[in-house]
């Protein structure tokens, strides 16, 4: 490896969140950000050809040595490390309605999910996921939220251009008109009456 | 599906009505679930039969107190009576009421779609770990003390000089020296004619020889064997032998 690149490996062996691209590149004040580019390159080559126990990971707008997934079982039984707690299906939910319609507010949410979200809201961004990013211009001012960078952490995704897009999905959005002159349900339940 | 948070309803002004639900994330959940069980397509719900489902389903769950559950019930009971309302098959412009339901349960649908497809990623990005990095712990219950025997008499000492000493007054009984200060009055008038308050009590005199002299002087007064005068108002007091009566 370069001395760029070992330099790049300390720098990300020493930190415990994920690096950017311009702050490796404040390393060494001759590095352009290409050579960073390239240099990075070359650890996640070297880690991968030499099958190392860890990896390169791009991941919220930054880099970061991560474990390999195939370890992860050891590493855990051996308590040296745990996995984070699975999040709820209710916070789930809203952290779905959250990155995809951010900023949004509390009132859309709950329209939304059909349930009340103080409490998970509140979780959400003790956690970290999420922040207040400004306030609504509607009755009352309310809080408009979205997610945090640690959202993308939690997810291991590079950006929120990394979500599935809507129409990647497997549910159509688009609703049929019921035939009019269809079999109507009321008539039905009349008939299932009598 | 499993569910380790319960869903929380408010009810009324109490301390909050909690939900204890294993199976369903709410009241949309629920009825995506009831479609599904059913087969029925989300665009065309028989609202009469799913919102009886839903009522008995409720019911069954213990959940028919559960505001947003009753919410759902309530709008689903109102649907059902607007399918009731007669119309005309080939009515133009006719709206249905479910439509509303219908676009809901689809964006909900989606949004529990996104909410799997997170709920997986989050789960394999668990599976890799970032190197071990112990924040600080937030607080520290400080170290136990470790001094020796003079440490701690100095600490000691150091407290005990804190201490403010207490004001203490002696009261201490002086009596009057009246008749010495006579004697020394009748010894000056002796030597001389006259003098003056400030010779009569000496260099710096105590409160105890003034007040004696003075008591002396008016007691001699008295007796007629001094005069006492001032020649003006704050003026010296001058002291003089009585010559007629100490002559008589």
């Amino acid at each position: 490896m370069t001395p760029l690149a070992q330099l790049l490996e300390a720098a990300l062996f020493s930190a415990a969140r994920p690096l950017t691209v311009e702050e490796l590149s404040t390393l060494d004040h001759d590095a352009t950000l290409a050579d960073v580019r390239v240099a990075l390159e070359q650890i996640r080559e070297h880690y991968d050809f030499e099958q190392h126990g860890v990896e390169l990971v791009e991941m919220a707008g930054g880099y970061q040595v991560l474990t390999r997934p195939i370890h992860a079982a050891a590493i855990e039984r051996a308590q040296f490390s745990v996995r984070a707690p699975k999040l709820t299906a209710a916070a789930l939910e809203t952290l779905a309605v959250i990155a995809y319609r951010q900023p949004v507010g509390r009132a859309e949410i709950e329209e939304i999910r059909g349930v009340s979200a103080g409490g998970v809201l509140r979780s959400l961004q003790e956690r970290g996921l999420i922040e207040v990013v400004g306030r609504s211009e509607a009755l009352g001012r309310p809080l408009l939220y979205g997610t945090a960078p640690m959202f993308l952490e939690l997810l291991g995704l590079r950006d929120l251009a990394d979500l599935p897009r809507a129409e990647e999905l497997t549910i159509a959005l688009q609703p049929h008109r019921p035939e009019p002159d269809g079999t109507d349900d009321a008539a039905a339940y009349v008939e299932a009456e009598s | 599906m499993t569910l380790t948070e319960a869903p929380t309803t408010a009810l009324g002004a109490g301390p909050g009505f909690v939900v204890e639900l294993d199976a369903y994330s709410g009241p949309l959940d629920l009825l995506l679930h009831l479609l599904r069980e059913e087969q029925l397509e989300i665009s065309d719900i028989p609202i009469a039969r799913i919102a009886d489902q839903f009522l008995h389903a409720i019911h069954e769950l213990g959940l028919n107190q559960a505001a947003d559950y009753l919410d759902m019930a309530s709008r689903l009971v109102r649907l059902k009576a607007q399918m009731l309302l007669p119309r005309r098959s080939e009515e133009d412009g006719w709206e249905d009421p479910r439509a509303e339901l219908v676009r809901r349960l689809l964006e909900y649908q989606q949004i529990r779609e996104i909410a799997v497809w997170m709920g997986r990623t989050a789960e394999r990005r668990a599976e890799q770990f970032v190197r071990g990095y112990l924040p600080p712990p937030p607080e520290l219950p400080p170290p136990p003390l470790t001094l020796d025997l003079l440490e701690m008499l100095q600490a000691v000492e150091r407290v005990i000089v804190a201490i403010p000493s207490p004001v203490l007054h002696r009261v201490v009984a002086r009596p009057l020296d009246v008749e010495g200060a006579t004697r020394r009055l009748e010894a000056m008038l002796d030597q001389r004619e006259e003098f003056s308050w400030l010779e009569a009590l000496g260099p710096r005199p105590t409160i105890v020889e003034v007040l004696s002299t003075l008591l002396a002087l008016l007691e001699l007064a008295k007796r007629g064997l001094v005069r006492l005068a001032q020649t003006s108002p704050f003026s010296p007091m001058v002291i003089a032998r009585d010559s007629a009566r100490s002559a008589a």
